[in-house]
């Protein structure tokens, strides 16, 4: 460790891990969203099978999915780490409430948002990843592929009504997240930061957005 | 114009800093022409003539440059407007019959010492653990020997101009004090002056914030929109940029 233990002691040390972590795991969400897009191709699932295939047997892709569960993994327990910690800073707290027009809602609430995300995630992770990796219930086949799978949860209102609030999380916690780990790499300029900014909301609306459409769609019934 | 007015004030009463506070209710008759401090002067005349005890609050230029005034009132730092101290805040703010609840700085970096006064000493040992800057002893340079471009010096002296009230740490939702040392770091790592001790500085000062027990900066933004000297949240991330550079070099 050494040099790199003020990732996991100091306060800035800490929260430049949950940026490069959150970094990361936007570079994630942009691969899983364009898989997933794939359902509008509206070829029966095809190409989104043909995609799901590729990430499920793909070597490279396998190796960095291990990246990807170490990075979420240090997301999540530094993030609640920090979010407990930060709590026991004002034993005392205000009387009064302040009128909160100094900071937006969601830029206080990462941790709260955070944790439904890892409910959501937890429940998405067994409605899906669980059976394309592992031959849980049978796996996947011929007849049943991923996409048959998909549009076998979404017939389901429920699923869809928490997939539909998972996706309104996400939406938020990359609002802030997403231009604060750049102030978190120290990156703050004139030009460069209100750019920024304008790209991280619009990923953050057109992300989630596409994701939520989805479930919607099918239970819908728009794509079979 | 109307040139009394009345106001209900809640403010927190603490003994001392082991002492269970609460709040009690006051009436005072003000004129809107007064600043808030000039009003909790009358409210601790009328107290000490009722045989009272007045409320201890912290002031002093009462011009906004020496930091010492710290209400939250209202639930804002330094009150309802932007970008000034308590001490330049006027009754005219507020409207007639008014209830108005005036607390202290809350975070446990920021101990109350009593009443709406509270101790910031933690500013100090973080100032002082950034040490000193190395300059030439002997005679007096010329004045202009060491160049600094125009641009540089207006960034330096901006972020200069904290007065260290801690009005950032009493707003910030994790009690967090990065506008304050982001403030202090940026403005000496940017002058010519102290560059020897540069990294050294910033670790020592980030050290010591934490070791204050002020909370982890998650970029809310709150520090700086209730900053009475608008310090802007970029020094927060020449801060972190600061920092991780000196840390990558093994400081």
């Amino acid at each position: 460790m050494g040099v790199l233990s003020f990732l996991f002691s100091s306060s800035i040390g800490r929260k430049l891990v949950m940026a490069v972590t959150g970094v990361s795991l936007i570079a994630f969400l942009v691969v899983h969203c364009a898989i997933n897009a794939c359902v509008f191709f509206m070829d029966g699932g095809a190409t989104f099978n043909a995609a799901a295939e590729f990430m499920a047997h793909n070597l490279f892709i396998r190796l960095a999915e291990v990246g990807l569960i170490g990075g979420l993994l240090i997301h999540i327990v530094q993030g609640l780490s920090l979010t407990l910690n930060n709590m026991k800073k004002r034993n005392n707290k205000y009387g009064s409430s302040p009128k909160r027009t100094n900071s937006t809602w969601y830029s206080r609430s990462m941790g709260l948002l955070g944790t439904i995300l890892l409910l959501f995630l937890v429940m998405h992770l067994k409605d899906f990843w669980i059976v394309s990796r592992f031959d849980a219930q049978g796996g996947l086949t011929e007849s049943k592929t991923l996409y048959h799978f998909m549009l076998e949860v979404f017939t389901n209102p429920v699923p869809v009504t928490l997939y539909v609030l998972g996706c309104i999380s996400l939406a938020y916690h990359l609002l802030h997240g997403f231009q604060s780990a750049f102030q978190t790499f120290g990156l703050n300029h004139p030009i460069l930061t209100p750019m920024i900014k304008t790209l991280g909301a619009a990923f953050s609306i057109i992300v989630p957005l596409v994701f939520a459409s989805i479930p919607v769609v099918i239970h819908l019934g728009l794509i079979k | 114009m109307k040139h009394s007015m009345k106001v209900n004030l809640q403010v927190w009463r603490q003994k001392n800093t082991q002492a269970q506070g609460n709040f009690e209710n006051y009436s005072v008759e003000t004129n809107p022409d007064m600043s808030f401090l000039e009003m909790f002067d009358v409210l601790n005349e009328q107290l000490i003539h009722d045989g009272k005890e007045p409320v201890a609050f912290d002031h002093d230029c009462r011009e906004g440059i020496c930091g010492m005034c710290s209400m939250v009132i209202n639930g804002n730092p330094h009150g309802p407007k932007q970008a000034i101290t308590t001490c330049q805040l006027h009754m005219r703010s507020f409207n007639d019959g008014d209830t108005i609840v005036v607390e202290p700085w809350r975070a446990n970096a920021f101990p109350v010492i009593k009443d709406l006064s509270v101790n910031r000493s933690s500013f100090d040992r973080i100032i002082a653990s950034g040490g000193f800057v190395s300059v030439n002893t002997g005679n007096a340079v010329d004045a202009n020997n060491i160049l600094i471009p125009k641009d540089i010096a207006d960034e330096a002296f901006e972020a200069a101009t904290c007065i260290g009230c801690g009005a950032c740490v009493s707003a910030c939702i994790n009690a967090s004090a990065m506008l304050f040392v982001g403030a202090k770091v940026t403005q000496l790592s940017l002058l010519p002056q102290g560059q020897s001790e540069r990294q050294s500085r910033v670790v020592a000062m980030v050290n010591q914030m934490d070791a204050e027990g002020f909370g982890a900066c998650t970029n809310t933004g709150a520090c700086s929109a209730e900053c009475p000297k608008g310090i802007p949240l970029s020094v927060i991330s020449t801060l972190n940029r600061e920092y991780t550079k000196a840390k990558l070099n093994g400081i």
